[in-house]
């Protein structure tokens, strides 16, 4: 349990400055999820957090005290890695227990057992404890690298990806585990995705980064509904939210507006009316989604449809005023 | 251009059938996913269509010319693995160059077809380095690179995204996708993930234990499965299966479900116990005591909207709900579905009951 602080932390590899002067509060307890493409800065904050890489400025604070200097072991942070790394050598069984058994904490074979036993039940390998962890598949891996950082209930987990390399249907179930988990336990966790689902899903709070800074902290609602920026609106959303000329919206926007953002759920699809047309690109019935131009411009609707569109097709959208977006030519958000 | 026919394919290993009596046709210029959990039959599938395997019966051509026991390279088909089965010590344009050169092309034409090459894929500029420095997503368009200037009659892929990070998998189903768009060269393309078999397919096949469950367009695999096993392996959350109470007779337009009955589309065949089947995005949440009787055991958010999951007597299902509208835990409900949506199973046989849409739908893909 604890809370950490980042205090300016700046981290440069040659030319490249990964993480650039970021302030961070995460709460004791809090499920904390850093979002951003690769090449954000992300993992590389996760690793100064552990302790992996140094800073070139500023200090990370755990529980107030300045854990800045303090080796990784002693920072009590359990690190799970996108790729699992187990001891091929030794079953899952002790792999699970290594970290356990290490001289700093040692504890007692009955404890370890115990510990061991009940976090392999949750994560669905109770019944290959005894099995070399080189004859598991890539999923049960994964979940042992997972199990490996449960059982000893540190005061921070940091994860890195761990659900990425599973198949989507595990990926579903470990995801609201995990969620039930940190829940149960009241653990902080701070976790590196590119996912948007499962930033939604498991986050309270979410960062979202990009070229190494944090463009808005909130929680899912708050980012997906009142995104800060055009970036940001189109980090969160699937399909990605449609940036449309303001000029199409003359009369009603701010005279700074120069880009209006709807999310595509939000557009009105129906059948075509006069000179508002729109040609239909793509339309799925799978991701009930209708891809249509107008002047150039693509935009995206999420609507069930029966029958297909076919393509060419002649199609109305409106855009209801109270869920659109307006940011100037700096794609900063303005007020409605 | 090649069209790809299977028939009667079947291949067993001492005692084990990897593949079971399969029959497809493969069209010309589709980009085609077998697509199943591991063991399912799908890269045996693909290894006797590359010819590395020799089937144990049945037969394969390739446009017409029977092509079952012809040798790899006798069958102008490129295989493109799963790692990156480049030479690391060659750089990249040795890399390309190398299976050209070994089929005694002419050099003008090796350097027009690299040039082209390094075009589309967009690794001009990588031409001159070593396969060694290079980043994984830039090995893999070698790799695809290598597999595209022998011009072959088709491609196929054996989970060939597979090794590479989440987020650089789905840049290259984009990118192959397109790469598809612009080649028209039938493919063939194993995976089981089914992200990539929708994101990329023009055709998917379903595989599990040797068996083919169903082959078509990626609509008619989501809105028409044939069995249960495709309800449940396709769609995430997958699609709700309910128990039916009673027997369902051929002409029935309502069953029940819950001691409530619930409107179908006209069943055209009987089953002694039936499975309701609906996707998550097609039950409808309605005030308490409309519908089905549910209560709301937790959501999830997705931005766009929430997942419920609602427990009810008949059992526990999903619903994607309007992001307008939190459901909270412990919410008592009511549930209705979109009528035409409804899909109907055999329980005893997990097979799909044809009715009024089912039969409506014409698969786009001959198999069987």
């Amino acid at each position: 349990m604890a809370s950490i602080t980042l205090q300016g932390i700046t981290k440069r590899f040659g030319e490249v400055t990964a993480v650039d002067d970021m302030q961070l509060e995460i709460a004791n307890g809090e499920f904390f999820v850093l979002l951003g493409p690769s090449g954000a800065g992300k993992t590389t904050t996760l690793r100064l957090i552990a302790g992996l890489e140094t800073p070139d400025a500023g200090s990370v604070n755990m529980n107030g005290a300045d854990m800045t200097p303090v080796a990784p072991a002693l920072r009590d942070c359990a690190f799970v890695f996108q790729q699992y790394s187990l001891y091929p050598h030794l079953t899952v069984y002790d792999n699970m227990a290594f970290p356990l058994r290490a001289p700093m904490r040692r504890l007692d074979e009955a404890e370890i057992r115990r510990r061991v036993e009940r976090v392999a039940a949750m994560l669905h390998i109770d019944s290959k404890l005894q099995r070399k962890s080189t004859a598991l598949s890539g999923g049960e891996m994964q979940r042992v690298a997972i199990g490996r950082a449960l059982v000893r209930e540190p005061r921070v987990y940091l994860m890195d990806e761990p659900l990425s390399s599973l198949d989507a249907g595990l990926r579903e179930e470990l995801r609201v585990e995990l969620k039930r988990l940190q829940r149960s336990s009241g653990a902080t966790v701070v976790y590196v995705t590119h996912d948007q689902v499962e930033a939604t899903t498991l986050a309270d709070r979410i960062a979202i980064l990009e070229h190494g800074r944090i463009q808005q902290v909130g929680t899912p609602l708050q980012i997906y509904d009142q995104p800060q920026s055009i970036d940001v609106a189109q980090r969160l959303g699937s399909p990605t939210i449609n940036v449309l000329p303001a000029s199409w919206f003359a009369g009603t926007a701010d005279p700074r507006a120069m880009h209006v953002a709807i999310r595509p759920e939000d557009v009105q699809l129906s059948a075509a009316a006069g000179s508002q047309a729109y040609a239909v690109i793509e339309c799925s019935l799978v991701k009930h989604l209708v891809v249509a131009e107008r002047m150039g411009v693509e935009v995206r609707a999420r609507t069930m449809l029966d029958q297909a569109l076919v393509p060419g097709a002649q199609v109305q959208m409106t855009f209801p005023p109270k869920h659109c977006m307006f940011f100037d030519a700096a794609g900063r958000r303005l007020a409605a | 251009m090649a069209e790809i026919r299977i028939q009667n394919l079947q291949k067993r290993f001492a005692d084990f059938t990897a593949v079971r009596d399969s029959s497809l046709v493969l069209e010309d210029g589709k980009f085609v996913v077998l697509l199943g959990p591991s063991g399912c039959g799908k890269t045996t599938t693909l290894r006797m269509v590359a010819g590395l395997e020799f089937p144990s019966a049945g037969q394969i051509t390739l446009d017409g010319q029977d092509v079952t026991y012809l040798r790899p390279r006798e069958r102008d088909i490129a295989m493109v693995f799963q790692l990156f089965a480049l030479y690391p010590h060659m750089g990249v344009r040795d890399n390309l160059e190398f299976p050209l050169r070994n089929e005694g092309v002419p050099r003008a034409e090796i350097d027009k077809r690299i040039k082209q090459v390094a075009g589309i894929l967009r690794i001009e500029h990588l031409l001159g380095s070593r396969i060694g420095g290079l980043a994984g997503g830039d090995r893999q368009r070698v790799a695809l690179g290598r597999a595209i200037v022998r011009e072959p009659k088709a491609f196929l892929m054996d989970e060939p995204l597979g090794t590479l990070d989440a987020e650089f998998r789905e840049l290259m189903c984009v990118e192959l996708r397109k790469l598809h768009e612009r080649l028209k060269t039938t493919t063939v393309f194993v995976t089981h993930d089914q992200n990539e078999a929708m994101a990329l397919a023009d055709h998917i096949v379903v595989m599990n234990n040797g068996d083919i469950l169903q082959a078509d367009d990626p609509h008619g695999i989501y809105n028409f499965p044939s069995c249960v096993f495709v309800a449940r392996f396709i769609g995430r959350p997958p699609m709700n299966m309910l128990k039916v109470r009673g027997a369902v007779a051929a002409g029935a337009r309502q069953v029940q479900v819950d001691g409530r009955p619930v409107d179908v589309p006209t069943v055209q065949a009987p089953a002694e116990n039936a499975l309701l089947g609906i996707r998550p995005e097609h039950v409808r949440l309605m005030p308490p005591g409309e519908g089905l009787a549910g209560q709301v055991k937790g959501v999830e958010y997705f931005g766009s909207h929430w997942i419920a999951e609602l427990q009810t007597d008949a059992g526990v299902l999903k619903a994607v709900v309007d992001k307008g509208t939190r459901p909270a835990e412990g919410d008592r409900i009511g549930l209705g579905f979109d009528q035409n949506r409804l899909v109907l199973f055999d329980a005893d046989t997990e097979r799909l009951l044809p009715s009024a849409t089912t039969s409506a739908h014409r698969p786009s893909m001959r198999h069987g």
